[in-house]
């Protein structure tokens, strides 16, 4: 079996710009010639979305690592999409600040600002900051009939013209190559302190949730994990004094009927809720549920041998399947589906034979797929980014 | 003309349609009164069903059409087209859901933004909070991208917006997002909000909300000049204090306001700074007096802190009152909404001055001064001949100066009628393309809102794809680039 993320064949050439213009000039050759082009950051989410052919030409953000600007005053960035998350946050750090992303960032750390955007991944600080679409202040985006195009700006607040940075964040490459964006950055705190509680009853678990999501805690962080029989729930407190809601959330927990304790070196707690959210050979379904469903999704979870990590508050869990051979992994996701009806299960992480047996993305609205169709065909009329590999067919 | 009023009559029925030229006329302009243009015909759709049968009708009858919320509106998104359909929605004013334990609200488009958070009281709140909340509408705040005093804290509309039942331009009716996060496939709620009308008609929309936060401390501080108030912001920030709010008025601003509301603000002072902390107490506690210590050091004045509710309000009343109380110093203003890097304050604020010099206007400042939020106030007497084009020329080229520095032609009013022959400062050419990309896809007969937003009229190619001359082209009607 191929390993996850693998495509089972190689681009013809791979190309790596170092402007916007020259991205521009691969896609317009090739828009011309009607080649197909995958972009690329580190490759470390190249097997998510759905299997489709294998693209005639590689474009890379290789050559695109740029910090153009850092204006650590009025909390903002401009980084060029190559650049690596990772040494994105070295750099803020230097500054007291955060991009408020920290999805897992793959093999070697290497994840770039441009891969993590163009999946609209993120990890643990979503619960209070939200995704890459909403710390997205503007975007150059080389289109692919060659047109370079900006969108937004690098002000923290900005309504000019219409908001392309959402409609590319998420868009899994098949609208343009994301070139640059720019960055709303936050403060780091200084203090951090985690509430962890723990129980054997998913409804438990997602009562002591519902306590701590609707307490005025200001949580950073507000996630749910469940493996092997038993589940965790963590809450991280930041700012100049976290310890006494700690310590409130604690109680919460208890109230619950959690055990509940605090952990003042909270860090590793929190890398293993990231790390969960992939894996190297098994399947990761991501369920787009509701707070009130936590209990439902982890016991149907349970029931197929499943684990689950996730945002809690926002019912947002990542299910992880163990390796299995591809027809039983194929049915078990399809089962999982079923039983969670109507909640949106993608999957990201699976062998490509399993990814070959369903669809990735599940059946998306009849209306809001012919939409997002039209939005396909304006911005990529002759369909050369990233063929098939989107819902419904993109 | 005759025959679709005579169909949406049947639609939304004899009293919700507005036939009489003296009643149209009244929603000839929204909150920029500079603009007027009377509808053809305004209809008050009560239904999603009845929104969707007129778009439906004006669609077959390629009859452009303008939607309207309260017409709060101060970029001239509203202001209808002549011989189009104005569609106001504020009989749509239903709550269809409270979900708290999913912290989700689904609403009708006419509902107000003040009424969004009284539906999820006491123990959540719905953020974005324009001066205008108690009658502006969500469907209003959606097209708009509303922000407010809270968002440099908590964010804009778009950030609380998760899903939207939609009436597109040819009368079909889209579900996009919903109440869960990540649905799959292009974030087009995202590319919904904030389009200013021009991608269809919102008639349910889902917002996220959060719990109230448990505490706040508001102060106002004053300084001798805007410089100082600036440098305090920037060090409340540089501290990582995050604030509710941050507000800045300038010695205008704060006659003018003052006057209206005698919240007991002083006369003589350059700038008063409304700094709000709000969350857990411990954290208010924590960060209060380092704000207090940062305002002294900055060169304070004078400090006051609400003791009170009732003071917090009082002290609020006066920002908010800052844009009608203009009137008591000046006949007529204009309004502007540029953004600038919050650092570039000093600068931005002596160009400005100067610029208002060079034209003999006076210009009052207001800024949401987190987020380097400006506006400016062009103070104008309409009755004087010439006065008005003067303030006109002398709020582009502040806009000019917003741009020059990094920033933004608009942080939350739009750009509507009145910015868009600006958006070639800020856009290129490739750039109002891309845009005109999704607008197409949503709106190819270019029904919805026609003429707001780009800079000159746009055509969308029948197929996408290469160049195709359009018939309105041909005849010099229309331009494209």
């Amino acid at each position: 079996m191929l390993p996850n993320g693998s495509k089972g064949g190689l681009a013809l050439r791979t190309e790596h710009p170092n402007t916007a213009e020259q991205a521009a000039e691969v896609l317009a050759a090739a828009d011309s010639e009607g080649l197909s082009v995958r972009p690329r950051g580190a490759g470390t989410k190249l097997g998510w979305g759905g299997p489709g052919p294998e693209a005639a030409i590689e474009l890379t953000t290789a050559g695109l690592t740029r910090i153009v600007e850092h204006n650590a005053p009025d909390l903002t960035a401009v980084v060029e999409a190559g650049v690596p998350l990772a040494d994105a946050q070295s750099a803020f750090r230097r500054g007291g600040l955060m991009v408020a992303l920290d999805p897992p960032l793959g093999r070697d750390e290497a994840a770039t600002v441009g891969g993590v955007v163009a999946t609209g991944d993120s990890g643990p600080l979503r619960h209070r900051y939200g995704a890459p679409r909403d710390l997205l202040l503007g975007m150059t985006v080389a289109l692919a009939d060659g047109t370079v195009a900006h969108a937004g700006g690098k002000v923290i607040k900005n309504v000019a013209g219409y908001d392309l940075t959402k409609l590319l964040a998420g868009s899994f490459g098949t609208l343009g190559l994301v070139v640059r964006v720019a960055l709303r950055l936050h403060p780091l705190s200084a203090k951090r302190v985690t509430a962890s509680g723990s129980s054997a009853d998913p409804v438990a678990l997602q009562r002591s949730c519902y306590a701590l999501a609707h307490a005025p805690l200001e949580l950073e962080s507000l996630d749910i994990s469940w493996e092997a029989g038993t589940g965790q729930v963590l809450a991280r407190c930041t700012g100049a004094a976290p310890q006494p809601r700690a310590e409130q959330a604690t109680r919460l927990m208890q109230e619950a009927g959690l055990r509940s304790e605090i952990v003042e070196d909270d860090e590793q707690l929190w890398s293993r809720q990231r790390e969960r959210q992939r894996s190297e050979n098994g399947t990761v379904v991501r369920v787009s549920g509701r707070a009130s469903e936590v209990a439902r999704v982890i016991e149907t979870a349970s029931s197929l041998g499943g684990s689950v990590v996730g945002r809690a508050a926002m019912g947002l869990l990542w299910v992880a399947l163990p390796p299995a051979d591809p027809a039983v992994t194929v049915a078990t996701i399809e089962q999982l589906r079923r039983e969670l009806h109507p909640l949106p299960c993608v999957i990201l992480d699976a062998p490509r034979e399993a990814r070959e047996g369903v669809d990735v993305w599940g059946k998306v609205e009849p209306g809001a797929a012919a939409l997002m169709r039209r939005v396909k065909e304006r911005f990529d009329p002759r369909g050369i980014l990233n063929p098939g590999l989107f819902v419904d067919g993109i | 003309m005759h025959r679709l009023v005579e169909q949406l009559t049947r639609i939304c029925g004899a009293d919700g349609t507005i036939v009489t030229r003296h009643a149209r006329d009244t929603y000839g302009s929204d909150g920029l009164l500079q603009y007027h243009v009377t509808p053809g015909v305004v209809v008050l759709p009560d239904t999603a069903e009845q929104v969707r049968a007129v778009v439906g009708a004006c669609h077959q009858a390629g009859v452009p059409w303008v939607a309207r919320g309260s017409g709060t509106g101060l970029s001239g998104g509203a202001v209808p087209v002549e011989d189009g359909v104005l569609i106001g929605l504020n009989r749509m004013r239903r709550v269809l859901q409270v979900d708290l334990d999913n912290e989700r609200v689904v609403v009708e488009p006419g509902v107000t933004n003040v009424d969004v958070s009284a539906a999820v009281a006491p123990t959540h709140v719905y953020p974005p909070d324009p001066s205008s909340q108690i009658v502006c509408s969500i469907g209003g705040n959606v097209a708009e991208n509303s922000g407010g005093a809270h968002c440099f804290k908590y964010g804009f509309t778009t950030n609380y917006v998760t899903g939207l039942e939609v009436v597109l331009p040819d009368g079909e009716v889209v579900t996009l997002g919903g109440a869960e996060l990540d649905r799959p496939g292009y974030d087009l709620v995202g590319a919904f909000v904030g389009s200013e009308g021009t991608l269809g008609i919102a008639t349910k929309i889902t917002l996220r909300v959060i719990p109230k936060p448990e505490d706040h401390r508001t102060l106002v501080a004053y300084f001798d000049d805007t410089t100082e108030a600036g440098q305090t912001v920037s060090d409340i920030v540089a501290a990582s204090i995050v604030p509710g709010a941050i507000e800045m008025m300038d010695q205008l601003t704060i006659q003018a306001a003052e006057a209206a509301t005698h919240a007991g603000y002083p006369l003589d002072v350059g700038a008063a700074l409304i700094v709000e902390l709000d969350g857990p107490v411990a954290e208010c506690d924590a960060r209060f007096d380092e704000v207090v210590d940062i305002c002294q050091r900055n060169g304070a004045t004078g400090i006051r802190v609400a003791a009170d509710e009732r003071e917090r309000e009082l002290i609020w009343k006066t920002r908010k009152a800052a844009f009608g109380a203009m009137g008591r110093i000046s006949p007529n203003y204009y309004v502007q909404d540029g953004v600038i890097p919050r650092t570039r304050l000093p600068d931005v604020l002596g160009r400005i001055s100067d610029l208002a010099r060079e034209h003999g206007l006076k210009v009052a400042n207001v800024f949401h001064a987190g987020d380097g939020n400006l506006h400016p106030l062009v103070c104008y007497d309409g009755r004087a001949p010439g006065e008005a084009e003067t303030a006109e020329r002398l709020a582009g080229l502040i806009l000019q100066a917003c741009v020059d520095a990094g920033g933004s032609l608009t942080g939350e009013h739009g750009i509507g009628l009145d910015k868009r022959e600006h958006m070639n400062k800020m856009f290129s050419e490739a750039d109002l393309d891309a845009f005109q990309r999704l607008r197409c896809a949503f709106d190819p007969q270019g029904l919805a809102n026609p003429g707001k937003v780009m800079p000159t009229p746009r055509l969308c190619g029948e197929v996408p794809g290469p160049y195709r001359q359009h018939p309105l082209e041909a005849a010099g009607v229309a331009e494209r680039f």
